[in-house]
């Protein structure tokens, strides 16, 4: 043994891909995840989709099985860390154990972020971002039959298609004046729109939520213009938060997320970051982005591991995102921050399948790809190597 | 049980114990093979664990799904028995498959 001991701190997609890459890059001494959930490390994008709509098990979510865990000698703790002591080289566990560390990996992840209005406390309001949380929400789909839905957003929308599959009469409540407004151009929105309302699903966009309503458990939701909408359970999916608490509280630059650079280290040279809680520097970009991504979340993991045992790598992967609503796949490569223009091929008013390219000074430089697997493989790495591309190209990427 | 052999670009052999029932892309993670990610965890969304089955076992695993020939088409080293692991549902007459890896996954 030579290289003394790792932590990694938090064990969803990120912490698990770095615990193993790390036997993978060759670290030999101890590998310890902590997590806090009490479960092997699980997927945790199928919770919105297959899973929540029960067409998966907790089983088939699971990343890897034990077995892998103890082969690896990478050492599962069911913990909640406290702080981060630099000084001494060690983390301080809740009830004041302390384990020392000689390198420390922070995957923390993010959380839901909470509804702060009056009755945002009331039993049947739910967040989605953990097995525990799915199984509190199908718990509550058995008290009633009326979803309010609070955000347009991914989750917010996946978990629409989900709870419709289920048979509950799902309304989706959003405040801006579209669905997916942050994230995608007017005409994916429109597209969503028309899917979820063809399916029966209820949308009111530019709704502002006031309140919550019920004695003890959620009744309504009632919106800023004095209409109320009948509830029997109520699921919040308006965003996440990173849990960057730890890092800032021990002294490591934090900026939205844990500041890293392309090899996935913070400002402590011991300590590396990846996934939901880290803000890396993207050259592709030209700024500190956190990206809320598995697929990103697995390559700074894999660069994170390799750092700590001294090898060169660095992140540079396009980021891309998938999200699944009723038959329809939707696949984004590439972030469209600061597109100027926008390419259709398909039409999103009638069709179930187009795609939507982004690009900024005549490049490509994201694309939204509905049922167009092809598309989004020909984007992928169109974007990803900066191939340049004319428009007609890309009207006839998917043809097959 | 039984075993199957994954072969890397450069010709290193990776076998990994034939687990019944579940995918080829699982079991790949499940021993760490280099050069299977399986990004999306098996949903055919991603294209990272891409392998081309030795052509003496096509046609025992079967040729691709539409599923996966979607993902497959547009990518530079496809192959005829191209595969996505993901989507291979292992039974034990694929006792000693061997399959190769392409240089780069997607």
């Amino acid at each position: 043994m030579t290289n003394g001991t790792a932590i990694v701190v938090g064990a969803s997609h990120a912490g698990a891909q770095l615990a193993a890459s790390l036997r993978q890059e060759g670290w030999d001494g101890e590998v310890v995840l902590l997590g806090d959930e009490a479960t092997l490390p699980y997927q945790r994008p199928p919770l919105s989709k297959a899973y929540l709509a029960g067409k998966s098990t907790l089983q088939e979510l699971t990343i890897r099985k034990a077995e892998f865990y103890a082969k690896q000698q990478i050492q599962l703790v069911d913990a909640r860390v406290e702080s981060i002591d630099r000084a001494r080289g060690r983390v301080v566990l809740e009830g004041g154990r302390t384990l020392p560390y000689d390198k420390l990996a922070l995957c923390t992840g993010g959380r839901a972020r909470r509804l702060t209005i009056p009755g945002a406390d009331l039993s049947g309001v739910h967040y989605l971002r953990t097995f525990a949380d799915v199984e509190q929400i199908r718990e509550s789909s058995q008290l009633g039959r009326r979803a309010v839905i609070i955000g347009g957003g991914y989750i917010g929308l996946e978990t629409a298609a989900s709870l419709h599959a289920l048979g509950l009469d799902v309304t989706v409540v959003e405040a801006a004046e579209r669905v997916l407004e942050r994230v995608t151009a007017p005409e994916v929105s429109a597209f969503y729109e028309r899917i979820h309302r063809d399916a029966g699903v209820t949308i009111h966009t530019g709704a502002v939520v006031e309140a919550l309503s019920g004695e003890d458990r959620v009744r309504g939701v009632r919106l800023a213009d004095g209409d109320e909408l009948a509830a029997d359970l109520v699921i919040v999916g308006i965003g996440i938060e990173p849990n960057t608490e730890l890092a800032a509280a021990a002294g490591l630059l934090v900026d939205d997320g844990v500041v890293i650079d392309d090899h996935a280290r913070t400002s402590d040279h011991d300590i590396v970051a990846a996934g939901d809680c880290a803000s890396h520097l993207m050259g592709r970009y030209g700024r500190r982005i956190r990206l809320e991504s598995v697929p990103s979340a697995g390559e700074q993991a894999k660069v994170a591991a390799a750092t700590l045992c001294g090898n060169d790598r660095t992140i540079r992967a396009l980021p891309w995102f998938w999200s699944d609503q009723y038959e329809v796949k939707l696949q984004i490569a590439g972030l469209n921050t600061g597109y100027d223009e926008v390419v259709l091929s398909g039409d999103p008013i009638s069709d179930r399948d187009f795609s939507c390219f982004y690009l900024r000074a005549g490049e490509l430089i994201a694309a939204d790809c509905v049922n167009r697997p092809r598309d989004f493989v020909f984007s992928k790495r169109t974007i990803a190597q900066g191939l340049p591309v004319d428009r007609a190209e890309l009207l006839t990427a998917g043809a097959t | 049980m039984g075993v199957v052999t994954f072969v890397s670009h450069d010709g290193e052999k990776h076998e990994a114990p034939l687990d019944e029932g579940q995918s080829l892309m699982q079991i790949a993670v499940d021993n760490m093979v280099p050069g299977i990610d399986g990004d999306c965890g098996g949903e055919a969304a991603c294209g990272t664990c891409h392998v081309i089955v030795d052509a003496h076992w096509s046609d025992t695993v079967g040729l691709s799904e539409p599923v996966e020939e979607e993902m497959l088409s547009m990518n530079p080293e496809r192959q005829p028995t191209s595969r996505l692991s993901c989507q291979m549902r292992v039974s034990q007459e694929w006792d000693g498959l061997i399959v190769q890896l392409p240089e780069f996954q997607m």
